[in-house]
């Protein structure tokens, strides 16, 4: 009965704040025929969208569709990997990520990103959330800082009275609510989140999804996942990635299947795959 | 129902396969025995020869001169603490930096052939690094303790770049991904997330250098040899040194000069055994920190 109310009020909010009229969506990634190559193998092949302002954008897909490469390459993690080549264009707020001027590392100051595995640095609470914006030169109001990313996070009230304790020592839902405190800490202006939940149990990934919906009147979130029930709990906008048919040599890449309303695609994909997908019938 | 009971009688074959069996284990073991066995002599017959001469004066005094009971070796300790002290200084901060830049800069290529030059170097044997740092220090300068120092930090750097190498690799992945994600750099990475995490591995490995420097020999033979009854701790002036100090009163006709060198070769052995001891649980301890993240 609760769950209902909750569901229902969920799904208000998210309709309030969808405001389905286009113009009002301003664009804050327009990927164009974006190709990644590690060495020989393609990863994603020609992927072409806009990502929204202040939306949540799931991408699903199979194992293996190169999800996770596509959102490593909006704040350009994949330059870690020595042999990845990038190709297209990813224009974050009117400027291709990939430019030569553009340095990789202011990039990730303003696209956050959260991954699959809590990873908290072996450092007090505090030091976690506080040592991003110490580095960046952010020292004024450190605590007020420290207290307001934590309060984002939906943390602040199991920790304020241990901020320094060891980090290590919080459950594995706290650890990850930690992370995301930490990246909200630099105020960046996207949240990547890579799998956040897929580590969690549901009572904590429960707690997640509620943070990402608090988290969206601030922030626009690309969340990957592997749950379909979570992309069409969180989700405006969703993505499908799969892989293509074998081409000329027999091999196959990630591709972009289809890109609409979350609603639209788990009720009425345009395209069969997705609907395969969705349904459960492949993948 | 003859099948059925065959099975678990022993046959001659699978009696000589058991007896293999015994007898290889009773080797293998027999063989370790000896390897404990042969440490357990050495510190009892150290112990038993050196403990007599053993005394508060022994570190605290210099030599009494020759054919004189009494007075110490404290030159020898004093000597030995700043030429491995300044060793260390110098091979510290070289090692990690150069652990640092295999494992976090260096391309693979480059990585592994540096990586090849610092076990050759390791393996240099420590009498050729003596030779080397005397034609290029001492001929033109004189013997000192830096000159010793210098031929002791040779010896130490492969051992403490290694073993840093070996802890920055524990060190997780997601740990340096979290760090650029926030839109950190490399080099904050490496010195506000990276270096704190492994501390523990590097004060280990830097113990142990400092265990095998503080024992060797050879290299001092020509840099910083000297027999001097004074006590100094200027290390630009030739310094005495313990392993030298074993070496030469083992040599004097002096039976009281032999109780000294015994004493002198346990005072090493116990500071080489604490040393290896300190480091062991100094590892356990940075193991448990970084275990809890990986």
């Amino acid at each position: 009965m609760s769950d209902t109310i909750t569901r229902v009020g969920r799904v208000e909010i998210a309709q309030r704040e969808q405001t389905p009229a286009p113009t009002r969506q301003e664009v804050v990634f327009d990927i164009r025929n974006l190709t990644v190559r590690y060495g020989r193998t393609t990863a994603i092949r020609d992927v072409s969208f806009e990502i929204y302002r202040n939306l949540v954008t799931a991408v699903i897909g199979p194992s293996g569709c190169g999800k996770s490469t596509f959102i490593r390459s909006l704040n350009r993690m994949n330059d870690l990997v020595p042999t990845a080549k990038v190709e297209g264009e990813v224009v974050y707020q009117g400027k291709n990520l990939y430019d030569r001027d553009v340095d990789p590392v202011e990039v990730r100051r303003w696209i956050g990103m959260v991954f699959q595995k809590p990873n908290p640095f072996p450092k007090s609470i505090y030091d976690n959330v506080a040592w991003g914006p110490r580095v960046l030169g952010m020292r004024a109001g450190m605590e007020e800082r420290v207290q307001r990313a934590l309060e984002q996070a939906a943390l602040w009230d199991e920790v304020k009275g241990r901020l320094k304790r060891n980090a290590l020592s919080l459950s594995g839902g706290q650890q990850q609510r930690l992370c995301i405190a930490r990246a909200l800490a630099v105020e960046p202006n996207v949240l990547l989140l890579d799998e956040p939940a897929s580590a969690l149990d549901p009572i904590a990934t429960s707690a997640i999804e509620d943070l990402i919906h608090q988290l969206k009147r601030s922030y626009t979130i690309v969340i990957l996942t592997h749950n379909m029930q979570q992309a069409a709990r969180v989700a405006d906008r969703t993505c499908f990635f799969s892989l293509s048919e074998e081409d000329a040599e027999g091999e196959r890449s990630g591709i972009l299947v289809e890109y609409d309303e979350t609603q639209k695609i788990f009720t009425q994909p345009s395209d069969p795959r997705t609907e395969g997908y969705v349904t459960g019938r492949f993948g | 129902m003859s099948a059925a009971a065959s099975w678990g009688r022993p046959s001659p074959r699978l009696r000589r396969r058991k007896a293999v069996n015994l007898l290889m284990e009773a080797l293998a073991t027999v063989a370790a025995l000896v390897a404990v066995a042969l440490l357990g002599t050495v510190i009892v017959s150290v112990l038993r020869r050196g403990l007599p001469a053993i005394s508060l004066d022994f570190f605290t005094k210099a030599p009494a001169g020759f054919g004189a009971p009494g007075g110490g070796l404290a030159n020898a300790f004093a000597g030995s603490l700043v030429i491995v002290a300044v060793a260390a200084l110098i091979a510290l901060p070289v090692g990690v930096l150069t652990a640092l830049y295999l494992s976090e800069f260096a391309p693979k290529r480059l990585e592994e052939t540096i990586r090849l030059a610092l076990d050759v170097l390791n393996g240099i044997p420590s009498i050729v690094i003596g030779i080397f740092v005397f034609g290029i220090l001492v001929l033109s300068h004189q013997q000192s303790g830096l000159a010793g120092s210098f031929a002791l930090a040779i010896i130490m750097l492969p051992l403490i770049a290694r073993s840093t190498q070996e802890v920055l690799r524990v060190v997780p992945e997601t740990l340096r991904e979290a760090s650029y994600a926030l839109g950190v750099s490399r080099w904050r990475t490496v010195v506000g997330i990276i270096l704190p995490a492994s501390i523990g591995g590097i004060m280990t490995g830097t113990m142990l250098a400092v265990a095998r420097a503080a024992g060797e020999t050879a290299p001092l033979l020509f840099t910083s040899s000297l027999t001097a009854p004074f006590v100094t701790w200027d290390p630009r002036q030739p310094l005495q040194s313990v392993p030298l100090t074993i070496f030469e009163l083992s040599e004097s006709p002096d039976p009281l000069d032999h109780a000294r060198a015994w004493a002198a070769a346990l005072a090493l052995i116990s500071f080489v055994l604490l040393a290896s001891l300190l480091s062991r649980a100094m590892l356990a301890r940075s193991r448990r920190k970084l275990g809890q993240v990986g």
